[in-house]
């Protein structure tokens, strides 16, 4: 019934509009179309002079409200961020200069040259000194903008440090799967072919390479503070993206191609509860990449935390070769050299087709 | 022949010789039936009017889905049974499905992007204007020109044939990356709906090769006597590299288009690698999903220039007609557009700096992109010195034009930060895209077509529309844009992503509820007034005032020398030759001098 009513009423409206611009058309005839157009120039002429005023106090405002909830207000949470909020700044600075300047010139000259019968207008068909002064006055800016923007963004690309902490990161419809070298800090040789989650292989790990046997995997992140991590990114169905908004950072999860990505934390969970004043924040990892009817909701979560702390986890965490081999034993009591040529037997099977 | 009868009752302004003895015969090569007038038409003007019509019936429709799913973000927590009336299993319980909702996105941008913004605006103003303003009877080959229109009716018949499928429609965005969209498993929406989708644009794609092809043949052979290169009004450049544009990257998409749909439906693996979707393994290997985002880009980037530059021809004309002045730097003018085209072709994979591209070549890109602020910029400087000591009338073409410079500005400067790769790492996929392209490509270009809709409408129909429903269409819009996506930029500097149905479950990201609430509801309310703009549109068409004088904007440029309501053919008499440029407003004291007329030895130079 409200829905009805809701629909009446606009219908209702939509028709008073129409009457009375219809009825203004006549009056406009009768008044003088000459006289009408003066009238109206002088309405919109004043409309963009308050648009300009009101649309900068909207914007001020906007600005008041909004900023707190935004990351600018708060500290980047890894070093790559910080240089990635120095260049945000830079360019609002440049880019809010040129805003100010053009948007106040543009509704400015709408309102200063609106028609008079006394103006003729200025007949300035070129300047080649103008033209140049636009040209390369931008020119200029853009070259240092391209300039800082590039020197950050090699330095954010480059390879990881040699000591940092390898995490492999794996996408699919619509969860996080981590996966972690163990002691030997090499990640065990993958083969999708392998990959069989009711049988603890959710990742596809050979578990005929040795080096997969100390893998730890983990539905969620450990980090160390201050120490550099590098991130080993996979996906095993569609297109997914690992966004890591509070360390500003992103990167695409792409089947059958790893991409990498590397960055060091500054904080730990517990102090940017402190820094962002909210005892709920969670470092969260959102998929940025349309994913499918579930993309909404593909959360992952990150700790950071101590070293002591992230040691004292780290006991806790058995590595799955271990389960795997510990489930089939329960199932079929049997050798590890058999469970090796089962578990061989079963990735030489014919694929089946799709 | 049956059909030759029912036509000519209709006929007012037929050449009248025929009428005596019309009946049943058609002897008479001059009458023109109902369907070859109105529907097989190979007049240009018709097939503007064709475009402009499919392209409004478009826009109704793509912009109602963003009306429905801005009502899922602004009122998450609610019901809508009305909804689930009209929907079914798609909105049970009065809540639009996750699997809807991406569905509304994906079509809201195939939509207005294709439909809409390039069939729509390229296609209506590029029929219309290109032989009316260079002096041509028609387009090189109206039959081409003819089954362009058919061939994008058909796609449009495909796509909104998608919409009814069991499974939906395609709704993995209107990017439509594989392995997403080339998996059935993976989402509803890459079934049968995806199919369709890829026939449809093939179609489409067809539609704006003929066009296309069209467009730039007729600028290059068939100007009038007099009509230099140098001499063609600014609108008439656009088109052309609106034109060269598509005709060089349409081709590309229809490539990638053809190996996914290889993919979906032959078993090969242009894009598939090693993939285990539901737990099902693949036998797919050595693809690679990157492939399709450069082939898709190399046409998707030009494509919004192609969307944009029309807009741009159109507002630099209705700037300098209504400030009374010539348009400023018209050489610089051309000289940027043509650089925005070539540039257009080597940025594309600014979309693609977080997909592991190899930075080395990022920083190629990086570079190409923000040099389009260069010519951009000239624009903006230009048409601000055009605006400069003008004598501005504001008619509501000259509104919308001033308000595409606004927003041309401000959606500008965004793309400053986002073809940057350092931030692009921290904005990319998030709400600041969204109201990056929404402001310069969506609306901006939104108003150079409603601009150029108010300005030529007295040239398609002989009547104007009513100036009071133009004041408020165009104020109400101009506001509501800025409400709509400037809010939108906050929440992309809160790190938002794009293509989220519902934030709550996320701690970063819950923050905004009001203002989506906001958004979605001043999204509404410019909906609505843009239903006043179309009845303003069909009802002036039978009733508007009439237009009693040929050139009433008093404009220089070829157009306003045929007839109120030209026929086929444009011009009774000889086509007029042209002796100068189309810019000559309040030169030597004068308002206008029209480009047909011959220079006088007393005039001054420029």
């Amino acid at each position: 019934m409200t829905t009805f009513f809701i629909v009446a009423i606009l219908v209702l409206a939509f028709i008073l509009v129409f009457q009375i611009s219809k009825a203004s058309e006549y009056v406009s005839v009768l008044k003088g179309e000459d006289k009408t157009f003066k009238q109206n120039n002088r309405i919109n002429a004043f409309l963009f002079i308050a648009f300009l005023v009101l649309g900068l106090a909207g914007a001020w405002w906007c600005n008041e409200v909004f900023y707190d909830r935004t990351l600018l207000a708060q500290p980047a949470a890894s070093d790559h961020g910080e240089k990635i909020d120095t260049m945000l700044w830079l360019t609002l600075a440049v880019t809010g200069l040129v805003f100010f300047i053009t948007q106040i010139a543009l509704f400015w000259f709408a309102f200063k040259y609106q028609y008079t019968e006394k103006r003729k207008a200025f007949y300035f068909a070129h300047s080649n000194k103008l033209e140049l002064i636009w040209t390369v006055v931008p020119a200029i800016f853009l070259t240092v903008l391209v300039g800082m923007g590039l020197f950050y963004w090699f330095n954010i690309t480059s390879d990881a440090p040699k000591d940092a902490q390898i995490v492999e990161i794996t996408g699919k419809q619509f969860n996080w799967m981590m996966r972690y070298p163990g002691k030997d800090g090499v990640l065990g040789r993958k083969n999708y072919r392998l990959t069989d989650a009711s049988n603890g292989n959710a990742l596809g790990v050979d578990w005929e390479d040795e080096a997969s046997h100390d893998d730890l995997e983990s539905t969620e992140m450990h980090l160390v503070v201050g120490k550099p991590v590098q991130l080993v990114i996979n996906a095993q169905d569609v297109i997914h993206d690992v966004g890591l908004v509070h360390f500003r950072l992103k990167m695409d999860a792409v089947p059958g191609i790893p991409t990498t990505m590397w960055f060091t934390p500054k904080y730990t969970t517990e102090q940017m509860k402190q820094l962002t004043g909210n005892k709920n924040f969670v470092y969260e990892i959102s998929c940025d990449q349309m994913c499918g009817s579930g993309h909404y909701s593909m959360k992952g979560l990150i700790i950071v935390e101590t070293q002591e702390e992230y040691d004292k986890w780290l006991a806790q965490q058995k590595p799955q070769y271990m389960t795997v081999s510990a489930a089939k034993k329960e199932a079929a009591p049997a050798s590890a050299d058999t469970l090796q040529t089962k578990l061989n037997v079963e990735a030489s099977k014919p694929l089946a087709k799709n | 022949m049956s059909i030759t009868t029912v036509s000519t009752g209709h006929e007012s302004e037929v050449s009248t010789s025929a009428h005596g003895h019309h009946e049943g015969h058609h002897e008479h090569h001059h009458e023109e039936s109902f369907i070859s007038k109105y529907v097989f038409s190979q007049d240009h003007k018709m097939i503007a009017k064709q475009f402009l019509i499919t392209g409004m019936i478009w826009a109704v429709i793509g912009g109602l889905f963003s009306v429905l799913f801005r009502l899922q973000l602004g009122y998450p927590e609610m019901s809508f049974p009305i909804l689930e009336d009209l929907f079914g299993k798609w909105a049970a319980g009065g809540r639009i499905s996750n699997e809807f909702y991406y569905a509304l996105v994906t079509m809201h941008g195939t939509i207005l992007v294709f439909f809409v913004l390039t069939a729509g605006l390229s296609g209506t103003f590029a029929n219309f204007l290109i032989p009316l303003q260079i002096g041509a009877r028609d387009m090189a080959s109206p039959m081409l020109n003819m089954l362009s229109y058919w061939f994008f009716f058909l796609a449009s018949i495909i796509m909104f044939a998608s919409m009814f499928i069991q499974t939906g429609p395609a709704s993995g965005g209107w990017t439509i990356y594989p392995p997403l969209s080339a998996l059935g498993q993976a989402s509803e929406g890459s079934k049968l709906g995806m199919d369709y989708w890829l026939v449809s644009m093939a179609m489409f794609i067809v539609s704006s090769l003929l066009g296309g092809l069209n467009y730039i043949s007729t600028i290059l052979n068939m100007r009038t006597k007099g009509m230099t290169m140098t001499r063609l009004p600014l609108t008439i450049w656009a088109l052309f590299f609106t034109a060269v544009l598509g005709v060089l990257s349409f081709p590309v998409l229809l490539s990638g288009a053809i190996l996914l749909l290889f993919d979906r439906n032959l078993g090969t693996s242009f894009y598939l690698s090693e993939i285990v979707v539901k737990g099902e393994i693949l036998p797919n290997e050595g693809g690679s999903a990157i492939l399709f985002q450069h082939l898709f880009w190399f046409l998707g980037h030009p494509e919004v220039y192609i969307i944009l530059l029309p807009a741009l021809g159109m507002v630099s004309e209705i700037l300098s007609v209504n400030s009374r002045k010539p348009i400023f730097g018209y050489l610089a003018m051309v000289g940027s557009l043509f650089a925005i085209a070539i540039l257009a072709f080597l940025v594309w994979a600014h979309h693609m700096f977080v997909t592991g591209l190899n930075p080395f070549l990022g920083a190629f890109f990086v570079l190409l992109t923000l040099l389009i602020a260069v010519p951009s910029a000239i624009k903006v400087f230009n048409w601000l010195t055009t605006l400069w000591r003008g004598n501005l009338r504001f008619t509501p073409a000259m509104l919308f034009a001033i308000g595409f410079v606004s927003l041309f500005i401000s959606g500008g400067l965004t793309g400053i930060f986002l073809g940057n790769s350092t931030l692009d790492i921290h904005l990319h996929d998030t709400y600041f895209v969204v109201a990056h392209f929404h402001i310069v490509m969506g609306v901006a270009s939104m108003f150079g077509m409603f601009a150029g809709v108010y300005h030529w409408y007295p040239k398609m129909y002989g009547r104007y529309m009513n100036n009071t429903l133009a004041y408020i269409h165009f104020w109400v819009s101009l506001v509501g844009a800025y409400l709509i996506f400037w809010p939108m930029h906050y929440q992309g500097l809160a790190g938002m992503p794009r293509r989220y149905t519902d934030f709550s479950n996320w701690e970063s990201f819950k923050n905004f509820g009001e203002m989506n609430r906001f958004i979605s509801t001043v999204a509404m309310i410019v909906f609505v007034v843009q239903l006043l703009f179309i009845f303003n549109f069909f009802y002036s068409i039978w009733k508007g005032r009439k237009v009693t004088s040929q050139n009433p904007w008093g404009a220089n440029t070829l157009e306003w020398t045929a007839p109120i309501r030209p026929g086929h053919g444009n011009w009774p008499g000889e086509i007029p030759e042209v002796h100068r440029w189309a810019y000559d407003y309040g030169k030597d004291g004068r308002d206008f001098i029209a480009q047909t007329e011959p220079i006088s030895d007393s005039e001054s130079k420029h």
